[in-house]
């Protein structure tokens, strides 16, 4: 469960990238956050992981006050959720196997089990054929699969992702938005900023429209 | 465990693979650790083969005792009188008599004199007395040196182990001197460390970017840089441990020929196992202490 309230996030000197925003995501939900660039989504998103906090306002994420976590505790809120990020961040000197098998290796799964498991989010997003490939062999739809891959390994219960179909053909684009879909399908709370509602509409429970850092709907 | 020891067997594995990734870079490290390492590791060597010298061709134990010769004119008589005077003195501790006969009998059993000593008309040692004096300070034995030697029929007082404590005041401060020599190589190695591993967490910055994004803990984050910098060291020890071995193969010839030449046969003993042991730990354990430093400085981000 995800719940803004009153959540300000300012910038010096005194931008506001979010003010007053208030929501509750049920459990199981998948949620679209639209607006324009510079709205405030990759800020909420931001503030959802713990990688920013608010200014002023409460952030819950399953119940704990995500702003109000000591540095020592965010990572393991951050092994609760999986982040697909804008620009991805894949790392270019590791294969794809090895870019999924991070969030493993850092949570110390046991290494067997770890890599069965990275086979299985490799197959889920149809990479398996490419898992020695360096991120650099793959094309932008390929690389957006496998971030989702690494977002999805460790089975979290929330998956945030940041404009996942941005700079991607219609045909990937769709592709893309299915295995979100199938993640939903699964019990998975799924929160996507996204400028293609269309993309996510079926499925869809809720629409958070941000303007000028306000919820508009 | 499993897992903690598969986390350890990874950070190990990144730590060999960065190292291998930039050898000529690593190869230079190593050979500059190596070089710091192996001066006070060398100067240990040197000091332990002195030491060694000392032991073997000084008296078994430092302490200095005080010989003095007779005349050859004085008889038993007046032997026995400096006998009860030598006993009477507050230093004294322990008074030996060395008689005439017995010298001439121990110079006979040595190699090489008897027949020397065969040759002599008569025999030429004096009697002699060893004291040991109770206060063993310089100071005390020397004034009983002076007392004795006014003494009538004593032809010669020598303090014995006036050499000895020279060599051991030298020692001192070799000691003392490879002590100064591995705190300061040792700060060396720190620094050495200190700025590959800087360069190693500015080549790894997306990584640990990425990592901290996905939930890794600053140990996971920090291990491997311990890891390597660990490894560095106790790769700059093995250098420096070759170095000194290469070294004392290289002086062992000529100061075998050297000490030929004083009829002394010496051999340059290599750096013992129980040095090298603690060279290779310290190490180690200063190239882990430079990543800890480090890693103090630089992985704030």
């Amino acid at each position: 469960m995800i719940r803004f309230e009153h959540v300000t996030r300012r910038y010096p000197p005194g931008i506001d990238a979010l003010a007053d925003v208030s929501f509750t995501v049920a459990s199981g939900e998948l949620v679209l956050l639209g607006g324009h660039s510079g709205a405030g989504k990759t800020t909420l998103l931001k503030l959802l992981a713990a990688i920013e906090r608010p200014t002023s306002g409460t952030v819950l994420v399953n119940g704990q006050n995500v702003g109000a976590l000591k540095r020592a505790a965010l990572p393991y809120l951050r092994r609760k959720l999986g982040l697909v990020f804008q620009d991805q961040k894949l790392l270019f000197d590791r294969n794809a196997f090895e870019n999924v098998m991070l969030p493993l290796a850092i949570a110390g799964f046991p290494p067997k089990d770890a890599a069965k498991r990275v086979r299985a989010a490799l197959d889920k997003v149809g990479l398996l054929a490419r898992e020695k490939a360096l991120p650099i062999a793959l094309s932008g739809g390929e690389q957006q699969r496998l971030a989702i891959a690494r977002a999805v390994v460790s089975r979290p219960g929330i998956l945030l992702a940041d404009e996942p179909t941005a700079h991607l053909d219609p045909e990937t684009a769709r592709d893309v938005a299915a295995i979100f879909h199938d993640f939903h399908q699964v019990g998975v709370t799924i929160l996507i900023a996204t400028y293609d509602d269309a993309l996510f509409a079926a499925g869809a429970s809720q629409r958070l429209t941000l303007s000028h850092g306000k919820l508009s709907s | 465990m499993n897992a903690w020891l598969a986390q350890h067997g990874q950070a190990l594995s990144w730590a060999v693979r960065r190292l291998g990734a930039a050898p000529v870079n690593t190869l230079l490290s190593l050979v500059a650790i190596g070089i710091a390492l192996a001066l006070p590791a060398g100067g240990q060597m040197l000091l332990g083969n002195a030491l060694q010298l000392a032991r073997s061709a000084g008296t078994d134990n430092a302490t200095p005792q005080i010989s003095l010769f007779l005349t050859l004119d004085a008889d038993r008589k007046a032997a026995d009188g400096i006998a009860t005077r030598l006993k009477n003195l507050p230093n004294a501790k322990e008074v030996r008599f060395v008689s005439r006969e017995e010298a001439l009998k121990r110079m006979q059993a040595g190699q090489g004199l008897a027949e020397v000593i065969a040759a002599l008309p008569k025999n030429p040692f004096p009697d002699a007395f060893v004291v040991k004096p109770r206060d063993e300070s310089p100071a005390a034995t020397e004034s009983m040196r002076e007392e004795i030697s006014r003494w009538a029929k004593v032809e010669h007082v020598q303090l014995d182990s006036a050499w000895v404590r020279r060599l051991d005041a030298m020692l001192r401060l070799g000691r003392i001197g490879v002590a100064l020599l591995t705190l300061l190589l040792g700060l060396g190695l720190v620094a050495i460390t200190f700025t590959t591993i800087r360069l190693q967490i500015l080549a790894q910055r997306a990584e640990i970017e990425v990592s901290r994004l996905l939930g890794a803990a600053e140990s996971f984050i920090r291990r491997p840089f311990y890891y390597f910098g660990a490894l560095q060291g106790l790769a700059g020890g093995v250098v420096a441990w070759l170095i000194v071995m290469g070294m004392t193969a290289l002086l062992s010839g000529p100061v075998a020929d050297l000490a030929q030449l004083y009829n002394t046969s010496v051999t340059l003993s290599p750096l013992a196992n129980l040095d090298a042991l603690l060279l290779l730990v310290l190490a180690g354990g200063l190239g882990w202490l430079g990543a800890a430093l480090s890693l103090g400085q630089h992985t704030q981000i």
